[in-house]
């Protein structure tokens, strides 16, 4: 087991990487059920929870875990659960209940390939789900997307204290890649946040005479539920304004911008080094937020003549976020997919860029 | 309202706010939330409570009693409350549910829950019918009950028989205290109260799952008037649902 240390390094899967970085925020109360290829995560969490003190749940249903982590989340735990792509479509219903009652929590969606039952292989397909709320109403969830198992501890250490400032459920989107590879991890310290915390929302009991607290998303006086809207809306905007992130690769002087996240952003990233070593000026641009989506270094680079490739595992959801993106501006966009369980090969990648360049 | 020369012996409990309810005449939440309320006030316990909320009649539970209270997406209701208890087990945790969110949507979770053992009070309110909805067949309506579902009636042949939620969860290792009681003459209510009271003292003491079954009457959607449905309670539900202790193994 990983002891706390700056001195330290660990080599763990990416699944493991999101449980130990929400660990290590001071996570103590993790709900969860089986479903491939994330299932390394939950069998991680049930011997490390009861090690620090927390609380490992194995559910009855997805449905189940989610109002598990509903409950710990109200009474102020930082709480934390994870699926892969249809365990996530059942966590739709939560995820907006979550959303309505402004609920901090932590959701891992490691990606395999729908529909359906589909496939244990990696998919990118939840893109929509995960970026435009997924459940019913209006809402987002802040959307996190690591490419390294690094940065997935990274990220998950990060987590709840985005959930919680902004009180909003942050959902990280992994894939089958991502999680089931191994990396060395050089991990953050141990939080020495206690397990639960009186957050001024939080259910406590209203001891010593304090006003009661309801921890609610429904609102039925004529007018009330619009005005919540339009506070939720303001917050999203504002999350909009501070919260996009990304990483640029070669992109400078691009003039191909290949757009990816995740595992694709790994091939990506090698299939702009091909084009270097073939004269041609590629770039990347790495979303590290898919909601808010990060619209500048796109906007940057069309103003700079640049055209644009983008390289993901389903026919085409992120590419919609790019041609919003540039609205503007507009410049021509490409894809570059494979879905149901396929891979895109960094000499696909490579050749699509080529022909791009007229080369 | 004042009459003259009369006294009040019983006033309202401090934890019951002086809310209007949004509750038909005759409906049994209000006394349930009532006797809630009074031994939270009596145990001195408001600040070592959470309740949950159902989706249901019951949803706006949250206006009338004045303690921290949580809303559950429609019958993750008991789960949500354990992961309160998890959250906070120095707590007194309740979930109050409807025959609809207990027995249809929630089977899943009620059982689960109880399986576990995890230490919270459940209040079951059968009325046999979907009240906030506007009265369509519950998973405990008797059969033949009309309902704006069964409109000939609950058929058993393609609905099946109503479900005996306190005897299903008796099969089961776990749970400590399973009881049914009514809400009709005086003496049925203090037998309720008595039984909540033993639920809440079975979470504290023993930390264990329980249960409380209330045959609770709904005028409006069986269809009769509020005198007459103590009646109905009697004759229709009390066949299908005896009341008593189903299982207590506390002693």
């Amino acid at each position: 087991m990983a002891q706390a240390s700056t001195e330290e390094k660990i080599l763990i899967t990416g699944n493991v990487a999101a449980a130990e970085g929400a660990v290590r925020a001071g996570c103590r109360f993790y709900f969860g059920y089986p479903i491939t290829p994330q299932n390394d995560l939950p069998e991680y969490m049930s011997a490390r929870m009861p090690a620090v003190g927390g609380t490992f749940v194995q559910a009855e249903s997805e449905l189940a875990a989610m109002a598990l982590l509903h409950g710990a989340a109200a009474a102020g735990g930082r709480a934390m659960t994870s699926s892969s792509s249809p365990g996530v479509s059942l966590k739709q219903e939560a995820l907006s209940y979550l959303a309505g009652s402004e609920l901090p929590a932590l959701i891992v969606n490691v990606q395999r390939a729908g529909p359906g039952l589909g496939d244990v292989r990696c998919g990118q397909a939840d893109y929509f789900q995960a970026t435009r709320g997924g459940g019913h109403g209006d809402y987002r969830l802040l959307v996190l997307a690591p490419h390294t198992v690094q940065e997935t501890f990274d990220l998950a250490y990060e987590a709840f204290d985005l959930a919680e400032k902004w009180r909003c459920p942050v959902m990280i989107l992994s894939d089958q890649q991502l999680g089931q590879m191994m990396e060395p991890v050089v991990p953050a310290p141990m939080s020495t946040l206690p397990a639960v915390r009186d957050l001024p929302w939080a259910l406590s009991g209203a001891e010593g005479g304090r006003p009661k607290r309801i921890v609610k998303s429904f609102y039925w006086r004529p007018g009330e539920l619009e005005e919540f809207n339009k506070r939720l809306r303001e917050k999203y905007i504002k999350m909009e304004r501070e919260l996009p992130r990304w990483e640029e690769d070669r992109a400078a002087d691009a003039e191909i911008v290949l757009v990816a996240y995740g595992t694709s952003a790994r091939i990506a990233r090698d299939a702009v080094g091909l084009a270097r070593e073939a004269g041609i000026r590629a770039g990347l641009v790495r979303p590290i937020t898919l909601w808010p989506f990060p619209a500048a270094p796109l906007v940057a680079a069309a103003k700079r003549g640049a055209r644009f490739l983008v390289v993901e595992m389903s026919w085409g959801q992120m590419i919609d976020d790019v041609k919003l993106s540039l609205y503007g501006t507009p410049r021509p966009v490409d894809l570059c997919w494979r879905a149901g369980g396929g891979v895109p090969d960094v000499a696909e990648v490579f050749e699509q860029v080529r022909r791009l360049a007229g080369k | 309202m004042e009459v003259a020369g009369a006294k009040l012996k019983i006033g309202r409990p401090r934890s019951l706010l002086a809310a209007r309810t949004h509750y038909c005449a005759g409906c049994g939440h209000g006394v349930v939330h009532r006797i809630i309320a009074e031994i939270i006030d009596e145990w001195g316990l408001r600040g070592q409570t959470i309740g949950m909320a159902p989706v249901g009649c019951a949803v706006l539970m949250y206006q009338y009693l004045d303690i921290d209270m949580c809303e559950s997406p429609h019958g993750r209701t008991p789960e949500v409350a354990a992961g309160i208890k998890r959250a906070r087990p120095d707590k007194l945790v309740f979930s109050y549910q409807g025959d609809g969110d207990l027995a249809a949507i929630g089977m899943g979770e009620i059982i689960h829950v109880a399986n576990r053992g995890e230490p919270i009070s459940v209040i079951f309110i059968n009325n046999a019918i979907y009240g906030m909805t506007g009265g369509q067949m519950a998973p405990t309506t008797v059969p033949g009950q009309k309902t704006t579902t069964t409109p000939q009636g609950r058929s058993v042949t393609g609905e099946g028989f109503p479900i005996r939620v306190c005897e299903l969860l008796a099969t089961l290792e776990k749970p400590v205290y399973l009881e049914r009681t009514v809400l009709g003459a005086p003496k049925e209510i203090t037998r309720t109260k008595n039984a909540i009271k033993k639920s809440f003292r079975v979470q504290r003491e023993l930390k264990a799952f329980s249960l409380v079954e209330i045959l609770s009457p709904c005028p409006t959607y069986w269809r009769v008037s509020p005198d007459k449905s103590v009646k109905y309670i009697e004759t229709w539900m009390e066949k299908i649902f005896p009341p008593g202790v189903i299982k207590d193994t506390t002693k």
